[in-house]
């Protein structure tokens, strides 16, 4: 789960990290006394959204007077950004947040993640703040330090210290940098995050350890004892059929593709949309609808696909393991007596009394395509969309 | 031997009296699994599907001798269940439920440390179809029919994946030995490194069929061990070839976020390693098929 830059900020101000002054706003009206509020003569207006780089796309705007502030937001709200990380359609802004200027003298990067090899929590930390950190990765590899983090213990003063020495902080500003790496990593291990990125961390002008950009991301399996993270999920950043889905217990992933998917199991699920693009077709959707395909499960994820108007193809493939192949044929029979489908079905069924599972589709009275490979159902799915 | 179980291996049930523990009790004493009783705190001392429940592990092994269990505990408590077992002398636990934190994945794996090699549990899973070896026991929730006996070794990270290769095995007539669902989720108890050095040391197995995903290092760091380590030919298939990138496909850890995680990456690096390909999902079966014909 994502959260906004300005939670994050508040996050991590609450473990001792030092945040610009600023303030969220939802309407112009508000801006402009919010900005008299922050005080100073400058302020960035930051659109809210799921995205970083949100500058190169009109989103961050640098103002000069509370008016100034106001018209910004006017322009923002309500907008919708694209940036390289939003795809095409883009995200829309609900919400702005205001923030006095600083006066940079140095940006640098800190990040912390769960790296998989090590199999603990990672701290990623370059001088070279502002870009991100695959550019810092393939333009100055060597200005990247890490440090891994004991989980048993959590993270060192002399690791933060090692850290901040690393990237040739001067004498009198190690112990903030430092504090500021280890308020991160008690974060990080406090609230189950996957990610926490400060991108710049900057030093002003002024001397300040300032964490100017900053976003985080959550375990979606640990929301269960993280009642206050997931209050700040904020489904206006999501997408609808997304949405739909994971409150139901489906896992969906949007494609651009016309081909809609219904498939039991992850592994599966992808695999059935390889076969698709391998026969020439595209995937309109990632759609698992759990290793058991109930037949409630079904009918949601007829509802979810029929919510896509780009599919003009319907391919189900479940594969009955405990479940049998005539209980999950029973169950896309009931589907279909609540749900219209108006675009062509191929069905797939394998494993368990696949023979009687078949049997029970060919005798209902649904339209359908039947196949019986994994290859035979994609071919047929595409074969169908190329006769239309 | 084969990996990790057989038909002699005491099993017990973590989380037994529950719906899901009952229910696949049932089917694993049904295909054979030697399941010897189960644990539920707070009720033991009572009977469960003709057998001993008992308070804790350490009890259960005590009394039953078992040295596997199998986890059907809800996962906010599936950690303190892992470490539970591992302390009371376990060698396989196999974790069946989906959505463990990642935190309590690494604070098992660090719990585990305490052990010497030879006392430490070897835990598989989470978010996984757990172990079979047809014909002999079953430490799962797989359809134990779709398994024909046999001689290759099957990791999957996938459960339904997996069972889709077992199955085009079967109609080509190819046996399995041992079949792995190491699970979907970012950190697993056991890595396809780990199991497929199980199955190089295994007399029973002649071929190991490793069926990736994308996201994380691990096919990668089974491919290079596999050409540094092993004489034992290994085909492969990496789901995800549409997959876009920064996107959690399903499993949690089917997510690109590095380079060398993407399927067609995978392949290009595992084929480098020796690896036989199947092209596709559809043709596993018949990769594994032509492999076997040039032994």
């Amino acid at each position: 789960m994502d959260i906004h830059e300005y939670q994050a900020k508040e996050i991590l101000a609450s473990f001792g990290v030092t945040i610009p002054r600023g303030g969220i706003v939802y309407s112009p009206e508000t801006a402009e006394n919010k900005a008299r509020e922050i005080g100073g003569s400058k302020w960035v207006v930051k659109a809210q959204i799921h995205s970083g780089a949100r500058g190169k796309a009109g989103g961050i705007i640098l103002c000069n007077s509370p008016l100034e502030v106001a018209q910004a937001t006017d322009k923002l709200l309500g907008k919708k950004l694209v940036t390289n990380q939003t795809g095409p359609e883009g995200k829309i802004v609900n919400r702005i947040y205001i923030e006095e200027a600083t006066d940079i003298e140095k940006e640098l990067y800190l990040g912390l993640v769960f790296d998989r090899s090590s199999e603990s929590i990672m701290v990623v930390a370059s001088t070279e703040g502002g870009m991100s950190v695959e550019e810092i990765s393939k333009e100055k590899p060597e200005s990247i330090i890490r440090s891994k983090i004991e989980v048993a213990v959590g993270i060192q003063s002399f690791q933060a210290r090692e850290l901040a020495f690393g990237l040739g902080i001067e004498p009198e500003l190690i112990s903030r940098v430092s504090d500021t790496i280890v308020g991160c990593a008690k974060a990080f291990s406090e609230l189950d995050a996957t990610m926490v990125e400060v991108n710049p961390l900057v030093i002003s002008k002024q001397k300040q350890i300032l964490a100017l950009d900053c976003k985080m991301s959550f375990d979606n399996n640990a929301m269960f004892r993280r009642n206050k993270v997931s209050e700040l999920r904020d489904k206006t950043q999501e997408d609808d059929k997304e949405v739909f889905a994971s409150d139901r217990g489906l896992n969906y992933v949007s494609l651009d593709g016309n081909i809609g998917n219904i498939i039991n199991g992850a592994g599966l699920a992808m695999a059935s949309m390889d076969m698709i693009k391998l026969a020439g077709g595209q995937p309109a959707n990632f759609l698992d609808v759990g290793g058991g395909a109930t037949p409630e499960k079904i009918v949601k994820a007829f509802k979810l696909i029929t919510m896509d108007e780009k599919v003009k193809v319907i391919l189900i493939n479940i594969f009955a393991g405990i479940n049998r192949c005539d209980w999950v044929a029973e169950g896309i029979v009931q589907a279909l007596k609540k749900i219209e489908i108006k675009v062509p079905l191929v069905i797939r069924l394998a494993g368990t009394n696949v023979d009687k599972g078949n049997k029970i589709l060919r005798e209902s009275k649904i339209k359908y395509i039947e196949a019986n490979t994994l290859e035979d159902a994609a071919n047929k799915a595409v074969a169908v969309l190329k006769k239309k | 031997m084969t990996v990790l179980i057989d038909k002699s291996t005491k099993i017990i049930i973590q989380g037994f009296t529950g719906k899901m523990g009952t229910f696949h009790a049932e089917e694993m004493i049904k295909y054979g699994s030697n399941v010897v009783g189960g644990v539920t705190p707070g009720k033991g001392g009572q009977k469960h599907l003709d057998r001993p429940v008992f308070n804790t592990v350490k009890d259960a092994v005590k009394n039953t001798g078992a040295s596997a269990s199998v986890l059907f505990v809800p996962p906010a408590f599936a950690a303190d269940s892992a470490m539970e077992s591992a302390d009371a002398g376990i060698k396989t636990c196999v974790a069946i439920v989906d959505g463990i934190p990642s935190h309590d994945m690494i604070k098992i794996k660090r719990y585990m440390r305490r052990y010497s090699k030879n006392e430490k549990m070897t835990l598989v899973g989470p978010n996984c179809a757990g172990i079979i070896s047809p014909g002999k026991s079953m430490l799962g929730i797989m359809p134990g029919h779709i398994y024909k006996e046999g001689r290759v070794g099957i990791i999957s990270r996938s459960g339904t994946l997996g069972y889709e290769a077992a199955q085009q095995m079967k109609d080509l007539n190819i046996g399995v030995s041992t079949s792995v669902g190491i699970g979907g989720d970012p950190i697993n108890g056991s890595s396809f490194r780990d199991i497929i050095e199980k199955f190089e040391m295994d007399d029973e197995t002649d071929a190991i069929l490793m069926i990736g995903e994308i996201g994380g290092p691990q096919e990668v760091a089974a491919g290079e061990f596999a050409k540094e380590n092993m004489k034992k030919p290994v085909i492969g298939y990496i789901a995800g070839l549409t997959a876009p990138k920064g996107r959690v496909m399903g499993h949690a850890g089917a997510i690109v976020s590095a380079y060398g995680e993407s399927a067609i990456e995978k392949v290009e690096i595992l084929k480098e390693c020796g690896v036989t390909i199947s092209k596709n999902p559809s043709v596993m079966g018949e990769t594994v098929k032509s492999v076997l014909e040039k032994i």
